[in-house]
């Protein structure tokens, strides 16, 4: 395998080895903790009274557009990234360019912003 | 590079275990240290108490005592979650399973390193956007209100203020010309300042406003105090935490606090030097000739800087108020984003005309 998969593969036992390390101190706390379940005890906790309803209530769609945003300025940011690198290469041409490219998206977010999309109503 | 000491003679298997055994005690460590520095000492002090005293000298073994506590406590899974039990038992480890793919990357030393990716940077940022999942997990299957809430103000927030923090690390980029973290490191102990090399070139002075945008942008992911809305704990209990009891919190608690530490080090890594001497680089001139007390001193010297940026943190966790979830937004996407493209071009056109 080369160096460079195997440095991948080092990220395979870190997150192995989290699940190992949290799993075996659960394992130790299922062996001393007690396990008395009432029904009272397992009711949904909405501060102390008596849950009403299901826990799925309905939620806001404001949060699927900051997502749906989200999502477009992150696509940016990886475009930007190998140009950040190579920058010193690129000089001023590789600079306009970036320019013209940071300028559309800024004018996606005031068109945004303008939409009255960035309220949080 | 110079092959390591040890990495030269060994078996690739010992190599990792070794590795995995660095990796808990860089989770583990600064985590323990924050807690009981920040949360327990510090945190006292400033409200005019002397916080835990009995276990140990000035309460140093709380934590262990507190660990032992929570070993104990019942885990309760509520009735209406029990459908989806395994889910609800799984969120807490993917949440510590982030912390874990974030340390991967960050160096220690000219050799102390776990992994060294030319992306390094760009590995971090998009891990680091890992522990959202355990979240949203954690707050949709605990099958409560407060926890369904708190899940998605998490995710709202976290993805509202990943964008500053990715758009905040460009600036950095730029100067050093590279994404590995040890170039970057290297970049700015051996560097200059518009010409002037007695202090190298530690990137906190030429990109104050990136070092500032993402300290916020951290505070923010590590949903510490101002922008602690997910787990407003006088609307919302807990946020998505709500539900979870005994050793499955703590496991929450443990990865928010290692977070905390984890992302200092990415912080001192790209802005304060790194593993590098403060304004002393003793006149090396790449990798190699890095001499080898570096890979002792080096771990030490990060750890420090990351103690002093976690003190920021949480300096500005125990004094502010907690922002409302409107004006969190707007902070987000009405001023640092658009101050961090502005940064982005400013960056850009020096290093070009420089």
């Amino acid at each position: 395998m080369s160096p460079f998969l195997r440095s991948y593969l080092t990220v395979v036992w870190f997150g192995l080895a989290a699940f190992l390390i949290a799993g075996l101190l659960l394992g130790i706390s299922a062996l001393v903790r007690p396990n008395k379940p009432t029904a009272e005890k397992l009711l949904t906790y909405e501060s102390g009274v008596d849950p009403v309803g299901e826990g799925w209530s309905q939620s806001q769609i404001r949060y699927y557009v900051f997502a749906l945003l989200f999502v477009i300025f992150d696509v940016e940011a990886v475009f930007i990234f190998p140009w950040a690198t190579q920058l010193e290469r690129y000089a001023v041409f590789g600079l306009v360019e970036m320019g013209v490219f940071v300028g559309v998206l800024l004018l996606g977010l005031v068109y945004a912003w303008r939409k009255g999309v960035l309220r949080w109503v | 590079m110079n092959s390591a000491l040890i990495a030269a003679d060994l078996a690739y298997w010992a190599q990792s275990l070794l590795r995995v055994l660095g990796g808990l005690v860089a989770v583990l460590l600064p985590a323990g240290t924050v807690v009981y520095l920040f949360l327990f000492k510090m945190m006292s002090f400033m409200q005019s108490r002397l916080g835990p005293m009995e276990a140990g000298p000035y309460g140093s073994m709380q934590l262990f005592a507190e660990v032992g506590k929570w070993l104990q406590k019942e885990d309760i899974v509520p009735a209406n979650a029990q459908p989806e039990a395994r889910i609800f038992k799984m969120a807490p480890l993917i949440v510590l399973a982030s912390t874990f793919l974030l340390v991967v990357v960050v160096p220690f030393g000219p050799d102390a390193w776990f992994t060294d990716f030319e992306v390094g940077i760009f590995y971090a940022l998009a891990v680091s956007s890992v522990s959202v999942l355990g979240i949203l997990i954690a707050g949709w299957s605990s099958a409560n209100k407060y926890s369904l809430l708190g899940g998605l103000r998490a995710a709202g927030q976290l993805i509202a203020y990943e964008l500053p923090m990715v758009l905040a690390v460009i600036g950095v980029v730029i100067q050093a010309g590279t994404m590995n973290l040890q170039q970057i490191v290297v970049a700015q102990n051996a560097g200059s300042m518009f010409g002037w090399n007695g202090v190298g070139n530690p990137y906190i002075l030429t990109q104050f406003v990136a070092f500032i945008i993402f300290m916020i942008s951290v505070q923010a992911e590590l949903t510490q105090t101002p922008f602690d809305m997910p787990i407003a704990e006088s609307e919302l209990v807990s946020g998505y935490m709500t539900e979870y009891s005994g050793f499955r919190f703590l496991i929450f608690f443990i990865g928010e606090f290692a977070t905390a530490g984890v992302f200092a080090m990415i912080a001192s890594v790209l802005f304060l030097g790194g593993w590098g001497v403060p304004f002393a680089w003793f006149g090396w001139t790449d990798m190699d000739s890095i001499d080898n007390w570096m890979n002792v001193a080096g771990p030490l010297i990060l750890f420090t800087k990351m103690i002093v940026l976690v003190f920021f943190i949480m300096w500005v966790r125990f004094s502010f108020p907690r922002f409302r979830e409107d004006q969190l937004q707007r902070f987000a996407w009405k001023i640092l984003i658009p101050v961090s493209l502005v940064n982005i071009m400013v960056t850009a056109v020096l290093k070009v005309a420089f």
